[in-house]
């Protein structure tokens, strides 16, 4: 870190610091609040995914069960793969991005906002997708269904969080959108396996998981890197 | 003379290697339950323990990178020398394991893999260090440098989840043999002989072989900075 940014980050704290998150989400959510790009193409590649899998496997309701945590994550992470890397790729055009790093604020509002973003997106896709699975796989889950909202939840937010974080590393490179899958998804893989494992625990109820160890072990992960990625990001975001 | 040396070197960890060879195929003893099969475990299990060496040679040499790229850049560039050879020696190390690992596994337990939480974070490890690897070759620039040692932050977090995998979790790999609960650890004195034979012989040749990357990374760094200083000056 370089001394001005050492005293402007000692400048911003506490409340400031949340008005400056808050105002570049605002920003992030007015954008999308416009175009709805994000929004609409998850949302369509997500039910392809879902459709195309649901076609190809033609599951009866008990192997609904086991195979739906799998492909409900695997949609949604296919699905924001592509988000994520517009989510730079619009800061990048007229030099917003240059503008940013030149504001005294430092990078982890900035990222922090994307990431609260993103997971805003991606969430609202999964509850508009989230009927449209049931019907489709015929799912009658046996287990703690509310279970379910803290889990998806802790699962997008390490999806999100780390994407978010590798979008803005790999946005930098050559062939950016062919980089940013093959860095985050063996990052997120242990993540993504923590979900589907609690996920299809919760829909079969087979009750293999009583103390909900994965749950504790997907929350343990999004703290771990969540806090790498707010200290790592001014310096990726200032990597010259 | 320096001719002579390196000659002594290669002649030294050659002889080291073949020790280490006859150690485990010949002078320890079969293993009573699992038959030759096992002696597998001296290649298997050193390899695992040095692949965490050189991935640490790794970050570490990274961490240096992020702390010298703005106040010593030439300090910098030396440990990104140092953070690549480690991935690269790492990566080979890792496959060593992933490749010997269902070799073993297909006899004694009747497939090539499974997915328990030691098998599944060492694939994952060698994944992260591949990638790593990926992105030295995609992105440009000194940035690459930085963004590299960034990814090499997140490579060494799985590094502690992997090693306390079979310790946390009860899993189908076996449990440690070294560092485990009481009764681990291998008994016969010519079954830990063979062991550490070739955990140093593998360790000697790892090491050699990081040095010799690290001479080629560092005359590669020099040619570039000699052909932008070149270009710079319009020759």
């Amino acid at each position: 870190m370089t001394p001005s940014t050492e005293q402007n980050s000692a400048r911003w704290t506490g409340l400031d610091w949340s008005k400056l998150v808050w105002s570049h989400l605002r920003k992030d959510l007015r954008i999308e609040w416009r175009s709805r790009d994000a929004i609409n193409s998850m949302l369509f590649f997500a039910l392809l995914v879902v459709v195309l899998f649901s076609m190809a496997f033609e599951p009866t309701a008990s192997t609904s069960r086991e195979i739906a945590g799998g492909v409900l994550c695997v949609a949604t992470m296919f699905a924001s793969v592509s988000a994520l890397n517009q989510a730079w790729a619009r800061e990048i055009r007229h030099q917003v991005l240059d503008a940013l790093r030149m504001a005294p604020s430092g990078g982890a509002a900035m990222f922090l906002a994307k990431v609260l973003a993103n997971f805003l997106f991606v969430s609202i896709v999964q509850c508009v997708l989230g009927p449209i699975f049931f019907i489709f796989y015929n799912l009658h889950p046996l287990g703690d269904t509310w279970l379910l909202t803290l889990v998806i939840p802790l699962g997008t937010w390490a999806l999100v969080s780390n994407g978010t974080f590798f979008a803005a590393l790999s946005i930098r490179s050559r062939n950016r959108e062919l980089l940013l899958p093959l860095i985050l998804f063996p990052i997120f893989l242990p993540a993504l396996l923590a979900m589907v494992l609690s996920v299809k625990t919760i829909l079969t109820g087979d009750g293999s998981d009583p103390d909900l160890l994965f749950v504790k072990l997907l929350a343990g992960y999004d703290v771990v890197f969540t806090t790498i990625s707010l200290l790592l990001f001014d310096t990726v975001i200032e990597a010259d | 003379m320096k001719k002579f040396l390196l000659a002594l070197c290669f002649v030294g960890v050659a002889a080291l290697m073949s020790w280490g060879f006859y150690q485990a195929m010949y002078a320890a003893p079969t293993d009573g339950a699992q038959g030759d099969i096992a002696r597998i475990f001296y290649y298997h299990v050193p390899h695992g323990m040095l692949c965490y060496l050189f991935f640490s040679i790794n970050f570490v040499a990274s961490l240096l990178y992020l702390a010298w790229r703005r106040a010593a850049p030439t300090k910098a560039l030396a440990a990104d020398a140092w953070a690549v050879s480690g991935a690269e020696v790492g990566v080979v190390f890792c496959s060593v394991v992933l490749v010997t690992g269902p070799i073993w596994g297909r006899p004694v337990w009747g497939i090539w893999w499974t997915w328990d939480a030691r098998l599944t974070t060492t694939l994952v490890l060698w994944l992260i260090y591949v990638s790593y690897l990926l992105v030295r070759k995609f992105a440009a620039g000194s940035q690459m440098h930085t963004l590299a040692a960034v990814l090499s932050v997140f490579g060494a977090v799985d590094m502690p989840i992997n090693y306390l995998a079979n310790r946390l979790w009860t899993t189908q790999h076996p449990s440690p043999v070294f560092g485990g609960d009481a009764d681990s650890g291998l008994k016969d004195p010519r079954m830990l002989a063979a062991f550490w034979w070739n955990v140093g012989a593998w360790a000697v040749w790892g090491l050699a072989v990081l040095a010799i990357r690290v001479y080629v990374e560092r005359r590669q760094q020099r040619i570039d900075s000699d052909e932008q200083t070149a270009a710079l000056s319009g020759d």
